[in-house]
């Protein structure tokens, strides 16, 4: 560890650039304060405890997006730029498979939700499978820039073939879930609805499984040791091919489950809402630590939350500003996230 | 090569089909097979079996293909990392020396043959050019992968119709203004985020790219949201194109005496256009045969080799970044004059995707290739019309293809070799061609 540190090279003196990073950040904060204004009576109109519910509904379906971008992250070291349309695919999967199965006569929520689920995650994990296969797998020993470029261009192809085989235009569900638990407070009352309830349920089972697929399989095994060092755990005999097939394979899964539960919540989606999302479950990845998966879902829901405050209190019209400011503030101050290792070149 | 088998396993080559075949059945049936209608849905079988049908036909030849020595040939050369620069001998001489002016004296005469829509079509190509030649520098020099190019695009543009707004700026005074706007805004973008891995970097300025279109959307106060802003006409030493002059003007064809010419607009942007891109084709011809260009290619290869030989890094792709920037601002102002009006719809992340298409297509580094493909993503749609809703799709396709075929692009960047000095003892020049610090490829001569 002492060497691995002292290979890090600091050529630039730290003193400019603390300066400079001083000076932009309180800049930056006085012009927020000051074009963004704080509403008034936040708590008594309950408005914080319902964004807080909100925000933690999002950031749990953040958080499952994000693990797809984390795990792919530590395993071979790329961005999966097309994550973010995978879950947009899902969203369109899912509504298909709930229009499939009540044109098929089924009518009970659980039996509807369980079979889209069923279906949603054993096709999206197919599409994970065949774009690893496809677009990135010969690109294994390229140069460094080629997946990525790869990965931007399978993102426009999922995209524009979304968009020429169902149409431009908006898809929706019909609800399925109806009904709230309301509080009231002082003069409001807070709302948590049964699907957000759902929702927050669904993702931390979700979670868990994966957490236990990841600890205590044979699977999940293999994959660590791939993640740790590929070369060595090829020599022990892992197929690591294999496995990051199967990394994908589990990210697409992810983002398959997520794409149900927000259709469920919103009830519509179109060809491009992969994009926005994707960008922002790729923030809470960074901002957990990526390639660590407890930070993925931390940060999934601390971005959630935060966003959710920020368009309840202050301005919803700068929301989707304020989360992409976020990623590059957190890029500046604290690039290996909250969780994760600070990044050290070998050579 | 002996390793190679000769033999068809065609066996090998059907099983590989019907999994090709029943994995594009999972994946298409769902989403090509049912198309959602409000809340039912219906069925399309016809379309799902013609796609499967490609599929499999394609994964057939593909498979019969791998098993050809050729064909094997190439799936190794899959396994190593593709070569660099191509290295001339130190006497060669390129072609360019007679095309290049051959291009000028066809640019001078375009005008005098063009219409409205040809000239407009080619002004659109040219701001392209010089919008991948801007991000060539980024990305195929420099190798930082910038998704938020179109940010700086984005400023020149605004800078134009907002600075005649606030400020009553014009287009003279606005080209070197949106390049130092751009170059700063790419400063204080580039300055904390460049010291961290490439992948990061990406995403860092896809946030930026993403951050500036949405301000300029709902910032309406200022920035005059979705409706947009007019931007002014360019005026040449104060005289004006249009048939009669506004306020106090005067037209430019009543001052030279000429005829009235609805295009001369057109032709002035063009003219200015032409120069600008000449400028910069010969600057970064320039750049890349400067330290600081040599250094971008070596830091781009080896960072940690460069950064111990005490390149310091972060000012190097600094400029880089810069200059880039600058570019796609001045990019940004003619976009602005040409179009009349801009607003945020033509700064999406579409438009980055398709300048990153234009330089992977034209080969990372290389100028002559992102000319040629600059004209050819942007002229090909006009002609492809009916083509129109498969426009990204082969975007995508291409890109995708292109990373696995020829990572470096179509056109190999190749350099001169250096000659030894006369006067050097002959055991120093024992080899003529010294290898490149990039590559360290050896040509022998």
């Amino acid at each position: 560890m002492e060497t691995a540190r002292g290979m890090r090279l600091r050529l630039l003196g730290t003193c400019p650039v603390r300066f400079i990073r001083l000076v932009l950040s309180c800049s930056l904060a006085s012009l927020t304060v000051h074009l963004f204004p704080l509403r008034e009576n936040l708590i008594v109109d309950g408005i914080f405890l319902q964004q807080l519910i909100n925000g933690l509904t999002l950031g749990s379906v953040y958080g499952l997006i994000a693990i797809g971008y984390t795990m792919v992250y530590g395993i071979i070291g790329m961005i999966n730029f097309a994550h973010g349309d995978v879950y947009m695919v899902s969203a369109y999967l899912a509504a298909i498979g709930i229009a499939l199965l009540s044109f098929f006569g089924f009518e009970s929520f659980p039996f509807i939700i369980f079979g889209t689920l069923l279906f949603t995650i054993a096709v999206t994990g197919m599409y994970g499978y065949a774009i690893e296969r496809i677009a990135y797998k010969p690109l294994r020993n390229s140069t460094r820039l080629a997946p990525l470029i790869s990965a931007i261009g399978m993102s426009l192809i999922l995209q524009n073939y979304v968009q020429i085989s169902q149409g431009a235009r908006q898809q929706g569900i019909p609800t399925m879930l109806d009904g709230a638990l309301r509080f009231h407070i002082g003069e409001g009352f807070v709302q948590l609805t049964y699907t957000k309830l759902f929702i927050i349920v669904a993702s931390i089972a979700g979670m868990l499984i994966l957490t236990y697929i990841i600890k205590y399989t044979r699977l999940g095994r293999m994959c660590r040791a791939t993640q740790q060092d590929r070369k060595m755990a090829q020599i022990l005999g892992i197929n690591t091919d294999r496995v990051i097939s199967y990394v994908f394979v589990i990210g697409a899964a992810m983002a398959a489950l997520a794409g149900v539960l927000i259709t469920l919540n919103y009830g519509t989606f179109d060809f491009n809402a992969g994009f926005i999302i994707g960008i922002k479950a790729f923030t809470a990845a960074v901002l957990g630590g990526i390639g660590s998966l407890p930070g993925a879902m931390l940060g999934g829901i601390i971005l959630g939350v935060a966003e959710a405050q920020f368009s309840g209190l202050v301005n919803s019209d700068f929301k989707d500003v304020f989360a992409f400011s976020l990623l590059v503030t957190i890029m500046i101050f604290r690039p290996q996230g909250l969780l994760g290792k600070p990044q050290v070149a070998k050579v | 090569m002996s390793g190679y088998q000769t033999s068809f396993d065609l066996k090998r080559c059907l099983i590989d089909t019907v999994m090709a075949g029943l994995i594009s059945l999972v994946v298409f049936g769902p989403i090509v097979g049912i198309v959602l209608q409000g809340y039912s849905f219906q069925t399309e079988p016809k379309r799902l079996a013609v796609l499967i049908g490609i599929v499999m036909l394609g994964r057939f030849c593909l498979s019969l293909f791998l098993q050809t020595v050729r064909g094997q040939k190439i799936a190794e050369s899959f396994s190593k990392p593709g070569g660099g620069v191509h290295v001339l001998p130190p006497h060669h001489k390129s072609n360019l020396r007679f095309i290049i002016p051959i291009l000028i004296l066809l640019a001078i005469a375009f005008p005098f043959f063009a219409n409205k829509y040809l000239l407009s079509v080619v002004i659109l190509g040219l701001i392209y050019v010089l919008l991948g030649l801007g991000l060539n520098i980024v990305v195929g020099l420099a190798g930082l992968l910038d998704l938020g190019f179109v940010g700086f695009y984005a400023i020149g543009a605004y800078g134009l119709a907002l600075g005649y707004e606030y400020l009553g700026l014009g287009f003279w005074s606005m080209i070197p203004l949106a390049a130092v706007m751009a170059a700063l805004a790419g400063a204080l973008l580039g300055f904390p985020v460049l010291r961290m891995h490439g992948d990061y970097l990406a995403i860092v300025t896809l946030g930026f790219g993403e951050i500036i279109r949405l301000v300029l959307n709902n910032w309406v106060g200022f920035t005059g949201g979705p409706n947009g802003r007019p931007v002014p006409n360019p005026t040449f030493f104060g005289l004006e194109f249009g048939r009669r002059a506004k306020e106090g003007g005067t037209p430019i064809h009543e001052f030279f005496g000429f005829k009235y010419n609805p295009n001369a607009e057109l032709i002035f942007t063009f003219v200015v256009l032409v120069i600008v891109v000449l400028a910069v084709l010969y600057i970064k011809h320039r750049l890349t045969r400067m330290p600081v260009g040599r250094a971008w290619e070596a830091l781009r290869e080896d960072e940690i080799a460069c950064r111990a030989m005490g390149l310091n890094h972060v000012l190097v792709k600094l400029s880089a970044f810069m200059i880039g920037a600058s570019t796609a601002g001045i990019a940004g102002v003619f976009f602005a004059t040409k179009q009349g009006f801009i607003d945020p719809s033509s700064f999406t992340f579409f438009e980055s995707a398709l300048i990153l298409a234009i330089v992977v297509l034209g080969g990372m580094g290389s100028t002559v290739g992102v000319v040629i493909a600059a004209f050819v993503l942007t002229i090909l749609p006009e002609l492809l019309r009916s083509f129109a809703d498969y426009r990204i799709l082969m975007f995508g396709i291409l890109m995708v293809l292109m990373m696995i075929w020829r990572p470096r692009g179509l056109i190999r960047i190749s350099r001169r070799g250096y000659e030894v000095r006369k006067g050097v003892p002959p055991s120093a020049a024992h080899t003529r061609v010294m290898p490149t610090p990039v590559t360290g490829k050896e040509v022998t001569p």
